[in-house]
C-alpha cells in the first residue's frame, strides 16, 4: 500500500484556510485539508473539534465564511449538496439520508430520477422504473452487498447494516471523484461493521478516494492510508497509521501530546 | 504495531466461523404477516375493503332502494366537493402538514367567481379564472410561510382559515347570489352541476372532476419524480434535503397546487348548490381531514395513497346515505364516522409495525 503525500501526485481535493463561525463559536479556524487520489483518508477528532463542519463544507451542506476548496485544482463553490454531487462528491451521512417509507430503488435515485424515453418521459414526466430498478439491483450486487429479493421493498424494512449498505452503494454508484463516509460503523454490530469495512476497501479498490470520519480507532487504523487529526477547528497533523499507535492518535486528538513539528500542518 | 492494525482485530476473528451472509430476508411469514405486508405496500386496500363491505352491507339491508345505479351515483355527487377538497388536503398531509383553510379557500373562490361576474360585470370565464387565481395565491402564501418562514402548518392554516373566512364575509357582505340569476346570466358558473345520464346512473360533472383530479394526482404521486419527492419530504425532510430534494420548492408547490384544487372545488360548489353562498363549505376542512384519515393516509406524512382518500370520502357518503335511507337518527352517522376515524388510525399503526 503506497503512501501519498510524497509530492508525486497532486491532491484531488484540497481546502485552504476554511473558516466557519456560528455566532461566537468558531467551528472551523483556518483549516487545511488534502485528499490524494486512490487513498482512504480518515478524519478523527474529539467531539466539537469541527470534523462535521469540515465534512459539511466539503460536501456542500455548509458554506464556509472564508477559505477555498479546490477539486482537481479547480476552485469550487458549493451552494448545496446537490452542487457537490454534480461534481462527483458523494456523501454517506451518519443519518443515511434515506426516506424509510420509500423503496430501495426510489432511495438510490432520489433527486436524480430517470425518466422514460420519448413522449411518456418528456410530456408526462413518467419515471423509468424498470431501468432504475435494474441499475439499483446491479449496483447492489456489484458490491456483493446482499441478496436483495425485492428492490421495491421499503428501506424501513431493512436492518441497520443493510441500510448502510444501500447508502454506500448509492454513493459508490454515483460518486465519480470522492466519497465521504460519516461514521459508517457507529450504529452497527461487530459483524455488520466488518462487512461495511470490506465494502469500503472494495470501493477503494475501484480507485475512488474515500474520506472516512470515525470515532472507532481500530476501524480507522485498519483501513486508513493516512489519518487527518482535527483539533480545535483546524488540522493538527496528518499521521501514517503504520508509524503511530492508536494511543498516539488519541493523545494528539485530545491534546495530551503534541506531534513533532515536522508533522504539524 | 503496523502489522497488527491491518485486517480484522483479534477478537473479531471468530466471525469467520459465523455464516457469511450479512443480509438474509426471513421468508417464513404467517398469513397475518403477509396481510400486514400487503397492506403496507398497498395502503388504499383497507379503505377499499371497508367501502365494498359497507356497500354490500347496506345493499343487503336496504335492497334495491340502495343498491341501484341511481343511489350509488347519488353518493358520488354528494361526496364530490369533499373528494376534491380532500385531494388538496391529501397533498398537504403527505408532506406531514395539515391544511385547515381548504374550506375557506373553496368558499372565497366561489364567492369571487360569483361577485366578479355580478357586481363588476366581468365576463364569467374571466371571473372563474380570477377565483382560481385567488385560491392558488392563498395556497402559495401558505406554502411560503410553511417552507420559507418555517412556521408550523397547523398555525399558518389556522390563521389563514380565519383571515380568508372573514375576508369572504366582508367582501361578499354576506350576500347570496341566487341560482336563477346565475342560470340566466352566467351558466358557466354552474358548469359542474351539469349531469349526464346513463340508464339509471346520474353523473354530474363535479363527480367527474373529482375522479379526474384524483386520477391525475395518483399518477403524479406514483410515477413522477415530483410525486416521489412529496413522499420523501413528508417522510423525513432533512434526509430528503441531503439526498438532493429541493424541500422548500416542493412544499411551496404542494400548498400552491392544493390552493388551485380548492379553487376548482369552489367552482364545483356553485354547480352543486346552484347559488353562490358565502356561508357554504364551512365543514369541508373537517370533512376533508376525515376522508384523508379514513383513507389510510398517515397524518405523520409520507405514507398513504390518494385513492385511499377518495375511498374514505365515499365510505362517509355511503354511511350518510345508507343510514338516512334506513331512517335512523342522523347522529348515528356521526357516531359511526367517529369510530371509523379511530379504527383507521389504529389500523395505520398496526400496518406500520410491518416495517419494524
Amino acid at each position: 500500500m503506497d503512501q501519498k503525500g510524497g509530492g508525486v501526485m497532486d491532491p484531488i481535493l484540497t481546502a485552504r484556510g476554511l473558516t466557519k463561525r456560528y455566532g461566537k463559536v468558531t467551528a472551523l479556524d483556518h483549516c487545511d485539508f488534502e485528499l490524494y487520489p486512490g487513498e482512504i483518508l480518515a478524519v478523527i477528532g474529539d467531539n466539537g473539534a469541527g470534523k462535521s463542519t469540515l465534512i459539511k463544507a466539503l460536501s456542500g451542506a455548509v458554506i464556509p465564511d472564508e477559505g477555498e476548496i479546490r477539486l482537481e485544482g479547480q476552485p469550487i463553490n458549493f451552494a448545496s449538496p446537490l452542487d457537490a454531487r454534480a461534481k462527483g462528491i458523494e456523501t454517506v451521512y451518519q443519518t443515511l439520508a434515506m426516506s424509510p417509507a420509500l423503496s430501495i430503488a426510489d432511495n438510490m435515485f432520489m433527486g436524480r430520477e430517470l425518466r422514460r424515453p420519448g413522449m411518456m418521459g418528456k410530456l408526462f414526466r413518467m419515471l423509468d422504473r424498470p431501468q432504475m430498478e435494474r441499475i439499483a439491483r446491479e449496483k447492489l450486487s456489484e458490491l456483493g452487498l446482499m441478496t436483495i429479493q425485492d428492490i421495491n421493498q421499503a428501506v424501513e424494512s431493512l436492518s441497520g447494516g443493510q441500510r448502510q449498505g444501500v447508502a454506500v452503494a448509492r454513493a459508490a454508484a454515483f460518486g465519480s471523484k470522492v466519497i465521504i463516509l460519516d461514521e459508517p460503523t457507529a450504529a452497527l454490530g461487530v459483524k455488520e461493521s466488518r462487512r461495511v469495512l470490506e465494502l469500503i476497501l472494495d470501493v477503494k479498490a475501484r480507485g475512488i478516494p474515500i474520506i472516512l470520519i470515525s470515532h472507532n480507532m481500530p476501524h480507522v487504523f485498519e483501513v486508513a492510508d493516512r489519518i487527518h487529526i482535527h483539533r480545535l477547528g483546524r488540522r493538527l497533523c496528518v499521521i501514517d497509521p503504520k508509524q503511530y499507535t492508536m494511543s498516539d492518535a488519541v493523545a494528539f486528538m485530545t491534546g495530551a501530546k503534541l506531534p513533532e513539528g515536522a508533522e504539524a500542518a | 504495531m503496523a502489522s497488527e492494525t491491518r485486517g480484522p482485530q483479534g477478537f473479531e476473528r471468530v466471525i469467520e466461523a459465523a455464516p457469511a451472509k450479512v443480509a438474509e430476508f426471513a421468508e417464513t411469514k404467517t398469513p397475518v404477516q403477509k396481510l400486514q405486508y400487503a397492506l403496507h405496500q398497498t395502503p388504499a386496500l383497507v379503505p377499499l375493503i371497508v367501502l365494498v363491505a359497507s356497500i354490500i352491507g347496506f345493499g343487503l339491508l336496504l335492497g334495491h332502494k340502495f343498491f341501484s345505479a341511481y343511489a350509488l351515483t347519488l353518493i358520488l355527487q354528494q361526496v364530490a366537493i369533499t373528494g376534491i377538497v380532500g385531494a388538496a388536503q391529501t397533498l398537504v398531509v403527505m408532506t406531514a402538514g395539515i391544511e385547515l383553510s381548504v374550506g375557506a379557500i373553496t368558499v372565497l373562490s366561489s364567492v369571487i367567481m360569483g361577485q366578479f361576474t355580478f357586481r363588476y360585470g366581468i365576463p364569467a370565464p374571466i371571473s372563474v379564472l380570477c377565483g382560481l387565481g385567488v385560491g392558488t395565491f392563498i395556497g402559495f402564501l401558505n406554502g411560503t410561510m410553511v417552507a420559507r418562514m418555517k412556521l408550523p402548518p397547523f398555525i399558518v392554516t389556522l390563521g389563514m382559515w380565519q383571515i380568508v373566512l372573514a375576508a369572504n364575509f366582508i367582501y361578499s357582505a354576506n350576500e347570496t347570489i341566487r341560482a336563477q340569476d346565475i342560470e340566466e346570466k352566467a351558466p358557466i358558473l354552474q358548469f359542474f352541476g351539469e349531469t349526464i345520464r346513463i340508464g339509471g346512473a346520474v353523473l354530474n360533472f363535479g363527480a367527474i372532476l373529482m375522479i379526474a383530479i384524483v386520477a391525475v394526482l395518483a399518477y403524479v404521486l406514483r410515477h413522477t419524480a415530483f410525486g416521489r419527492h412529496v413522499y420523501a419530504v413528508g417522510d423525513d425532510p432533512d434526509a430528503a434535503e441531503l439526498a438532493g430534494v429541493k424541500v422548500k420548492s416542493i412544499l411551496i408547490s404542494v400548498y400552491t397546487i392544493s390552493g388551485l384544487i380548492c379553487g376548482l372545488a369552489g367552482w364545483a360548489l356553485i354547480g352543486r348548490l346552484g347559488s353562490v353562498s358565502p356561508t357554504s363549505a364551512q365543514l369541508e376542512n373537517i370533512n376533508s381531514i376525515t376522508a384523508v384519515v379514513i383513507g389510510g393516509i398517515s397524518l405523520f406524512g409520507g405514507r398513504g395513497s390518494i385513492l385511499g382518500m377518495m375511498f374514505g370520502a365515499l365510505i362517509v357518503g355511503v354511511f350518510t346515505l345508507g343510514l338516512r335511507m334506513y331512517g335512523t337518527d342522523p347522529q348515528w352517522t356521526f357516531l359511526l364516522i367517529g369510530s371509523l376515524i379511530i379504527a383507521a388510525v389504529a389500523v395505520d399503526q398496526w400496518i406500520r409495525k410491518a416495517a419494524a
